[in-house]
């Protein structure tokens, strides 16, 4: 079968980790990884599964992306450098896949609202953050019972599975998932809190979602509704699992996760990277199914003036 | 206006003309003894009477500080922003200070407290985690903030690696590095070995401070400790109204310092006025080390936990005790309060109390 051929920008953690997964993808094929590191671990990786690499960043990457027939790119670096990276390739007619919390395209959260985007044809899709991708389905699986007035997640991570650029950049993940709850998760206030905990041997991602609905909590409906939801997310990600919950307090909904990954690049505590990165790849698959029975076409989109 | 002690040493300590800056806790730590329930006119109160004893720092936030009003965290009757306006109105000398943990508290709220009055904050990582805070002490010295970093639950990290860690932090810009023993949890040698070392990597003028909580009895010693080892900054609270059995109670450390002659610069005998006459009789429980409390000490855990603890315990019938162990055990630090009621309902599973499984 025919298959897209891709991009990777940035070799860290979730760079690294999405690179596994798109190898397995039937319509996918990472052709290039892009770092600025040339000793870093995610290039040699790439370098031993068959990946053209670079180390000087994105514009190591744009001579290439014709001649390579490069359709889509995903960038995993950081917020500051994502506009300027997204802008050189969309200008190349290739469709971005955002991990950064720069979030200047549409958000995704594939059984949330990829279907919906799809349609639009956007040329850039941002995949919020591992804790939005993590909770904003539960919210959003409440909300279709009852409306959600306030919204509040907290997201433990493990410090190991914790890059130096999310560290340096907690505030951006912190705006970019709290704005994100309402804007995708339908909720009316959202608030994202973040911890990062050090236990050794790493403790696995962990979820609570806190949800204040207006009126009685329908608990029957609720409970279906979000049971309902973890099985489409347990499509793409097998290790999301209901711990404690749906407990009912009030008109307070909480909700207990745990997320392991499938251990590809960093062992299975960093569910955080494969909510991430198994997103992402389920996105990219989507379009790229469009992009294949044509009925998506990529435009170079006209430098800006 | 130190108080003049009535008896003499009779071994000098040798920390005789030391000065020590008391940084106040009551409203800040305090508020967790209070589950947030401090309204501002007690607050406007209190600090009126820390700032005429002459405490050179307190603390105004919600317990979790900036961004802290949360279902998480519980909501107080104040936002932070009135708060800390209220209590600049009336202060006259002393200097304001908040708290901020960094993926809790953002940069948007500490310039929203620079703009109500705020001129200190305590930039609060986990022990082992001070790169996620290089964003924020920058930001406040950009503000002109005096900044601390603020490593939380330092009975967790040896001393060489609150050392590495304090290093960290100076370089991104601090100016005072905290010891801070979150779980009351360290012995006195403990913080003794780890401030020295601290004092010999650090720059000479960055400060070193320790902000001790009361779970083992130790909050006096500890500080005492701290300060012969090099700490220019003790956190401490009225009555020790904080988390857990409290902070250091700021009365108590001000009557020991004037008797070691250690220069505070604060009125004993006001502090004790303050504690005695307006914080006692406004407490909801004596904050002492009852079992709960002691367990906090004795298994590390993030003093903060207490109430919601016996909150859980009561309501999944799990002694607060045996959850405050587990989490203990599971190694859960500050700021992971959910993981209270789930290991609550996890164990109550497992004790086939609850029935309703995920």
């Amino acid at each position: 079968m025919n298959k897209i051929k891709c991009a990777l920008i940035g070799s860290g953690n979730i760079g690294t980790d999405l690179m596994f997964k798109l190898l397995r993808s039937d319509v996918l094929e990472p052709v290039w990884m892009v770092g600025i590191d040339p000793n870093s671990d995610g290039l040699k990786r790439a370098r031993d599964k068959g990946l053209k690499v670079t180390h000087e960043g994105v514009d190591g990457l744009l001579p290439h992306v014709e001649a390579d027939g490069i359709q889509i790119a995903f960038d995993a670096t950081s917020a500051y450098v994502h506009a300027e990276n997204s802008r050189k390739l969309n200008e190349l007619g290739v469709f971005m896949v955002d991990l950064t919390p720069a979030a200047i395209g549409p958000l995704c959260v594939p059984p949330v609202n990829l279907g919906d985007l799809a349609k639009a044809t956007p040329m850039n899709v941002n995949m919020i953050s591992c804790a939005g991708q993590a909770t904003i389905p539960i919210v959003s699986a409440v909300g279709a019972v009852q409306s959600v007035e306030y919204a509040e997640i907290i997201a433990s991570l493990s410090s190991k599975s914790i890059g130096p650029g999310t560290r340096a950049n907690l505030d951006e993940f912190t705006f970019t998932t709290s704005n994100a709850i309402e804007k995708v998760g339908g909720a009316k206030k959202g608030k994202a809190l973040a911890i990062i905990n050090p236990a050794d041997p790493p403790m696995i991602m962990r979820n609570t979602i806190y949800c204040e609905v207006e009126g009685e909590p329908d608990r029957e409906a609720i409970t279906r509704s979000v049971k309902d939801m973890i099985a489409q997310v347990q499509k793409y990600v097998p290790g999301y699992k209901l711990v404690n919950g749906p407990d009912f307090d009030g008109n307070r909904v909480a909700v207990f996760m745990e997320v392991a990954g499938l251990g590809d690049y960093l062992p299975t505590y960093a569910g955080n990277l494969d909510i991430m990165t198994a997103a992402a790849a389920r996105t990219a698959e989507m379009f790229a199914e469009r992009i294949l029975d044509g009925s998506m076409e990529l435009k170079k989109l006209e430098p800006a003036q | 206006m130190t108080s003049e002690s009535v008896i003499q040493q009779k071994v000098k300590s040798g920390l005789e003309g030391r000065k020590v800056k008391l940084h106040d806790m009551s409203l800040r730590d305090g508020m967790h003894a209070k589950r947030e329930q401090i309204p501002v006119e007690m607050m406007v109160k209190i600090a009126k009477g820390l700032d005429a004893a002459g405490v050179p720092y307190m603390q105004v936030t919600h317990g979790a500080g900036l961004g802290g009003n949360s279902i998480q965290h519980g909501r107080a009757l104040a936002s932070n922003a009135e708060y800390i306006s209220a209590v600049a109105e009336v202060v006259k000398q002393a200097v304001i200070s908040v708290l901020l943990i960094p993926g809790l508290g953002t940069m948007k709220e500490l310039e929203e407290a620079y703009q109500c009055g705020a001129r200190s904050v305590h930039v609060a990582t986990h022990c082992t985690e001070a790169d996620t805070s290089p964003q924020h002490i920058a930001f406040a010295r950009k503000l002109g903030m005096d900044a601390s970093g603020f490593l939380m639950m330092s009975h967790l990290n040896s001393a060489e690696g609150l050392t590495e860690q304090a290093l960290l932090m100076e370089s991104y810009g601090a100016n005072t590095v905290y010891v801070t023993d979150s779980a009351g949890a360290m012995l006195t040698h403990e913080v003794t070995h780890a401030i020295s070392m601290m004092r010999d990597a650090l720059k000479p003028e960055t400060e070193i401070g320790f902000h001790g909580h009361h779970n083992l009895g130790l909050g006096i010693a500890n500080s005492i400790a701290a300060i012969g080892a090099g700490a220019t900054r003790i956190d401490a609270s009225l009555a020790g109204l904080g988390a857990g059995a409290g902070n250091a109670p700021i009365e108590v450390l001000a009557a020991v310092c004037d008797r070691m002659e250690i220069e505070t610069g604060s009125d004993t005998f006001a502090l004790m006025d303050l504690a005695e006459d307006v914080v006692v009789p406004f407490t909801d429980h004596v904050v002492r080390a009852d079992r709960e409390a002691l367990t906090l000490g004795f298994a590390g855990v993030y003093s903060t936990f207490l109430l919601p603890a016996k909150r859980a315990g009561e309501r999944f019938g799990i002694p607060a005790r045996d959850i405050l162990v587990e989490l203990g055990r599971k190694k859960m630090i500050g700021g992971q309060e959910d993981m209270i009621q789930d290991t609550a309902m996890t164990m109550a599973r497992q004790r086939g109390l609850l029935k309703e499984s995920a």
